[in-house]
């Protein structure tokens, strides 16, 4: 079973097999043209591999959006150290649930655009990095993977191609900061799920200090699409620098909640309505969360848009992971900042003082504030203390933690000035917490 | 590629070679960059984000303590949005901190202190509750607080890179990541206090120091450790006469910032209960105290009376007295008793190495060729247990310069882990084994040995023929025990030779042999305890002792002077690679006298002259007669160490080969010494034996 009803408006490229049974089984996928984008890649010099992708204009789904193609050329592939291929399912970023679908319904695909970037960056061993909570994913994925061994996809010689992979379920330990890159390399490694310095990149020096090629599972999933029908035909799906389809992930007060498949360029507006059915309880839509909780905040006025990496960032705000939420007129954006903070307290490795002492402050900050004690000062404080996280940290985590605050103690100071002196949370209606 | 870099800082212009850390070349400008994480020598973390600069043409502010210098770059260090970055990480680093400084033992030598007094805001405005967590014991001598840590990983890198351990670890994330031990809730570790050390605040303190005073109540006095013979420099803090922490944070001497429980800890002997701080002269069979004058007069009646009819006096040297001492000891024993009869618990053979080098320069190791040289061949020698500063030092020459390092020891040692290649032997097959590395060491471009004491006599010249036959420059060093081992032999306390190597006409008893003669008449004892080991043949010798202790050799006394120890005497010492330091007394314990000054009285009382004891004069004439010692004054009055020349000219070999036989300590071992230090005794690992430490 779907987790949501697919919806008739759906651009479907990546989720099109999204619903057949038995998906794991590669028989079933190469009944479906599956492998055949692998089976042409193997016919094609990697050069016109990495060439047809950055001509699909895919951009990496992980969350930073950088240009894939542009990615896979920086990997040295010539170089004599084995050079690993990992894919990030370690999908944490709270509002995303998408790789968690294309791993369940459409596995093939995912190992068959690992086999592809495997060929283009002549790598020949994967790992695919899934996040501690999937438990059953990580069952399921094995047994894809397993099957794919069993039917001559994976292994020696694949199909007689001449080409070699293997491929790794490695699983996290329930660390968001582990889906950052470097984390997760350590991470592999056994080591502690701490960021590393970059330079150099992993591309460069990765897993083991060897050349690493990362990307999202979508990201991945995108690439036997690309190869099977030319990155002309993907990046015309799309907006121009921002090629396909994407997946999004759609939460918070709206009447039909789940993950759909949308070309880039998607106005943000008409897809709550078409796709999500408007804002539950025929409310007033208050703010956005475009990508994923890191994402800035955007206002109901902000939101008529459309949805690519460049007018979200030109917006101010960023389409990140793809995991959208909606926030209806009813919702506390002081509570907001502190559902969010309190995650990036948990989540804050320790590494760097600005996000291990920072998020904590704030998330103290504004659980005081919420209860009823908060103090006028405060709120300038907030921003500040944000402020000097953002863009001052080790990796991009206290970026994360920042910027959403940020965005909402500015949009929204009423709502904050709305609880001082003790008044109760204008939304909740609950007296302020008796003071201790 | 040019070989230097232009950049300009705050408008200066400044060069620097490619590849320096901009936190670093700035400094050549006077500009400082402020710093918790970054620690010269360690690995990059990047994560206090103290040192934060703008640097024109780059968005967000940039990490000067991992950024290399780029031609052309323009660094701006005091511009608002710097300052107000830094403002913005002291705050965040008080967050969750005390303020417990009015009884944290940094207090006033704080680093965190210092940059909140230079970069901070003036007041808080964090109004949350502080996380707490209790403080914690790890060993005798590690405590930690983890209130007050603010995760700078510089312990962390101190224990794994700079000690070979990995002692320490971290447990847990974000604001309650928290610096753990080895072994969970205790260490089991070399207990060096480097990570305490290094601690820029007060999260890590030692069992030996806390809450004893506060630092500027403290005199500092810089001497040289006295227990091996690595000859550490370490800084003693000193309040009311006592001795109450040991450090080398200004990294003067040869040993920069290290030292190992010994010389960081185990200063603690000083002022042990059971310290003489009387003479004591044997009446009825028993020893009692008894005034200077008395005992001086009863040694120098008996002496005086046994050198009258002829008797045979034996005199036994110390490893932990100056140089001075010695000299003044053989020339008493030579001069004034009459005899060569003279000896100490020698411990690597070091005449006959200067005689297999004699004439040749460059052929004698200096600490910091551990460090600085391309490769080191470590031959019979557990160098992290007995050598604590030269396996420092070989760690950080992998570490930075990628040395190589070779290893020929009976079984595993720590050094395997860093070295290029390690062999094992047994007993006999020491210079059979380099044969297995003989083709890789001659691909080196030069070479270190350092032999402990299973390389003796010939074998020490077959070494050298070794070493020869690899067709690259080597330096050598004999591996010795104690701070002056090596002053013992090079100022005469041999029965054949004298003060630098000469021979002298008829060689007198060895130690061993003094102690099997049966009919040996006098014994005099100065700070050594040969009756610990061995057993005294003559049935009643008039036995002297000067020492700190009542040792089993001091049992034995007829008179017992109470010894000042090296922290309460000046003079020099000579590490065991003939490097020159100079002591300064860091107190004075009532009672005792320096050996020199004993030896001094009993000239006297003997009505001898030997001219004045006083330790800068008698240095002069060590420099004016002692081959080697014309060493520049200069550089060991400023606390410098100057190593001696070599030799060139015949080293005679004694004229019966004995057994050299080295006390191999460990870490938590010093002879008879270490059984008065507490802090050896105390920790865990001692006795070092248990400690394996790889
Ligand atoms: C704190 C943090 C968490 C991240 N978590 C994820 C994640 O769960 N999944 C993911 O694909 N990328 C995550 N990323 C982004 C990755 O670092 C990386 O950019 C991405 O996996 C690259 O793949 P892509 O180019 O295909 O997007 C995270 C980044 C940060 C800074
Ligand atoms: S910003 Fe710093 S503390 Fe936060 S997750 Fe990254 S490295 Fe860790
Ligand atoms: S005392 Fe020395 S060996 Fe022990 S943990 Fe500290 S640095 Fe490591
Ligand atoms: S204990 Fe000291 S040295 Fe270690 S991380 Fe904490 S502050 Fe740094
Ligand atoms: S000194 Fe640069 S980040 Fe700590």
């Amino acid at each position: 079973m779907l987790y949501n009803e697919p919806n008739p408006l759906e651009t479907r490229v990546l989720t099109k097999r999204f619903g057949i049974p038995n998906s794991e089984k590669a028989e079933v996928y190469v009944a479906n043209g599956g492998y055949q984008a692998f089976l042409k890649a193997t016919g094609m010099p990697p050069e016109k591999i990495i060439e047809e992708v950055k001509v699909s204009n895919l951009r990496g789904r992980g969350g930073a959006g950088f240009p894939t193609g542009l990615k896979w050329s920086f990997v040295p592939r010539t170089s004599p150290k084995p050079k690993y291929l990992i894919c990030n399912a370690d999908e944490s970023e709270p509002g995303t649930c998408k790789d968690r679908l294309l791993m369940e319904y459409d596995p093939h695909q995912l190992i068959e655009g690992m086999l592809i970037g495997g060929l283009a960056v002549d790598s020949h061993k994967g790992y695919i990095y899934i996040r501690g909570e999937y438990r059953y994913l990580i069952t399921m994925m094995e047994h894809a993977i397993d099957d794919a061994y069993a039917h001559g996809w994976l292994g020696k010689n694949i199909q007689g191609t001449g080409f070699d992979f293997d491929l790794y379920v490695h699983t996290g330990a329930g660390a968001y900061e582990c889906g950052e890159e470097t984390a997760l390399l350590d991470s592999i490694e056994g080591k502690r799920g701490v960021p590393r310095m970059k330079p150099p990149f992993p591309a460069v020096a990765g897993a083991w200090g060897c050349p690493t090629l990362l990307n999202n599972v979508e990201t991945y999933s995108a690439v036997p699409n690309i190869i099977r029908d030319g990155g002309a035909a993907f990046a015309a799906l799309g907006t121009p620098k921002n090629g396909g389809t994407r997946l999004v992930c759609l939460s918070g007060h709206v009447n039909k909640p789940g993950v759909y498949e949308i070309p880039l360029g998607y106005p943000m507006l008409e897809f709550i309505e078409k796709f999500g059915g408007g804002v539950r309880g025929g409310k007033k839509l208050k703010a956005v969360i475009p990508g994923g909780s890191s994402c800035p905040v955007l206002t109901a006025s902000e939101c008529d848009i459309i949805m690519d990496y460049d007018t979200l960032a030109k917006a101010g705000s960023m389409l990140g992971s793809g995991g959208m939420v909606v926030i209806d007129e009813d919702t506390c954006m002081v509570k907001a900042a502190l559902r969010i903070m309190r995650f990036y307290a948990h989540e804050s490795c320790g590494w760097c003082v600005p996000c291990r002492e920072g998020t904590t402050w704030l998330r103290k900050m504004l659980q005081r504030f919420h209860d009823g004690m908060g103090q006028a000062s405060d709120i300038p404080i907030i921003g500040q203390v944000s402020k000097n996280m953002l863009g001052r940290t080790f990796c991009a985590l206290g970026d994360a933690a920042a910027m959403p605050t940020i965005s909402i103690v500015e949009k929204f100071r009423e709502e904050f000035e709305a609880h001082l002196d003790g008044r109760p949370c204008p939304y909740e209606h609950k007296p302020a917490m008796a003071l201790a | 590629m040019s070989d230097i870099v232009h950049l300009t800082v705050d408008g200066k212009a400044i060069e620097a070679p490619p590849g320096t850390l901009l936190i670093n070349a700035v400094k050549r400008a006077g500009i400082e960059i402020p710093a918790f994480c970054y620690y010269d020598g360690l690995k990059l973390q990047a994560a206090c984000r103290m040192c934060l600069v703008e640097v024109e043409k780059t968005p967000k502010l940039q990490v000067a303590c991992t950024l290399p210098v780029a031609e052309g770059m323009v660094v701006h260090t005091d511009t608002p949005t710097v300052h107000e970055a830094r403002k913005g990480m002291v705050e965040f680093l008080l967050t969750n901190h005390p303020l417990d400084c009015p009884v944290c033992d940094k207090g006033g030598e704080c680093e965190l202190q210092d940059m909140t007094f230079r970069y901070g805001f003036g007041e808080s405005r964090f109004l949350e509750q502080k996380q707490h967590i209790d403080e914690k014991q790890w060993s005798a001598v590690v405590y930690f607080d983890r209130p007050r840590c603010i995760n700078c990983y510089r312990c962390i890198r101190v224990c794994d890179e700079g000690m070979g351990l990995t002692a320490l670890g971290i447990t847990n994330r974000g604001v309650l990541a928290e610096i753990i031990p080895n072994e969970h809730d205790h260490l089991n570790c070399d207990e060096c206090g480097m990570c305490i050390d290094i601690c820029p605040v007060g999260a890590l303190t030692s069992g030996m120091y806390r809450y004893k005073t506060r630092p500027w109540e403290m005199k500092h006095v810089g001497t040289i450790c006295t227990h091996c013979s690595n000859g550490c420099k370490t800084t003693l803090g000193v309040r009311n006469d006592e001795i109450i922490r040991g450090n080398n944070r200004d990294r003067s001497g040869l040993n920069g910032e290290f030292l190992c429980i010994k010389g960081r800890y185990a200063f603690d002997f000083t002022h042990h209960a059971e310290r003489l701080q009387s003479p004591l002269v044997r009446r009825n069979g028993k020893l009692e105290a008894a005034s200077w004058s008395e005992a001086l007069a009863e040694v120098a009646k008996n002496w005086t009376a046994i050198k009258q009819r002829g008797g045979r006096f034996g005199v036994i040297g110390s490893t932990r007295t100056t140089n001075e001492e010695n000299f003044f000891l053989q020339k008493f024993a030579r001069q004034v008793l009459g005899t060569n009869n003279i000896d100490h618990h020698r411990s690597g053979d070091v005449p006959t190495l200067l005689d297999a080098l004699s004439g040749r320069t460059d052929a004698l190791a200096t600490t910091a060729d551990f460090y600085e040289r391309k490769a080191v061949l470590i031959v019979g020698a557990d160098l992290s247990q007995e050598q604590p500063f030269l396996a420092w030092q070989v760690r950080a020459n992998v570490r930075h310069h990628n040395a190589h390092i070779y290893v020929a020891t009976p079984g595993p040692v720590r050094e395997d882990r860093v070295a290029a290649a390690s062999v094992r032997y047994q007993e006999g097959g020491e210079l059979a084994s380099l044969e297995n590395l003989r083709e890789k060491l001659r691909a080196e471009p030069e070479l270190v040995v350092a032999f402990g004491d299973a390389i003796q006599g010939d074998a020490v010249r077959q070494l050298v023929n070794f070493g020869d036959s690899l067709g690259v420059p080597v330096k050598y060093v004999a591996l010795l025990d104690y701070s002056n081992s090596r002053g013992a032999l090079d100022m005469g306390l041999l029965p054949h030779l004298g003060p630098g190597y000469h021979a002298v006409d008829t060689p007198g008893m060895s130690l061993a042999a003094m102690l099997a003669d049966e009919s040996l008449d006098a014994l005099w004892v100065v700070g050594a305890n040969p009756l610990g080991r061995h057993v005294l043949a003559a049935s009643k010798p008039f036995v002297v002792v000067q020492d700190l202790f009542l040792t089993d050799t001091a049992e034995h006394a007829a008179v017992v002077f109470p010894a000042a120890s090296a922290y309460e005497k000046s003079g020099t010492v000579t590490n065991l690679c003939g490097e020159v330091q100079r002591l300064e007394a860091a107190i004075k314990v009532a009672g005792t006298k320096p050996d020199l000054e004993i030896f001094g009285l009993l000239a006297r009382e003997m009505g001898a002259n030997l001219g004045i004891w006083q330790a800068s004069k008698i240095f002069e004439e060590i420099r004016g007669s002692v081959r080697g010692y014309n060493i520049p004054l200069p550089i060991l009055t400023t606390g410098g160490a100057a190593q001696t020349a070599a030799l060139n000219g015949h080293v005679p070999a004694p004229p019966r080969a004995e057994r050299i036989q080295a006390a191999h300590n460990t870490l938590f071992t010093s002879g008879s010494l270490g059984q008065f230090s507490r802090t050896l005794q105390v920790v865990l690992e001692a006795p070092g034996a248990l400690y394996q430490g790889r």
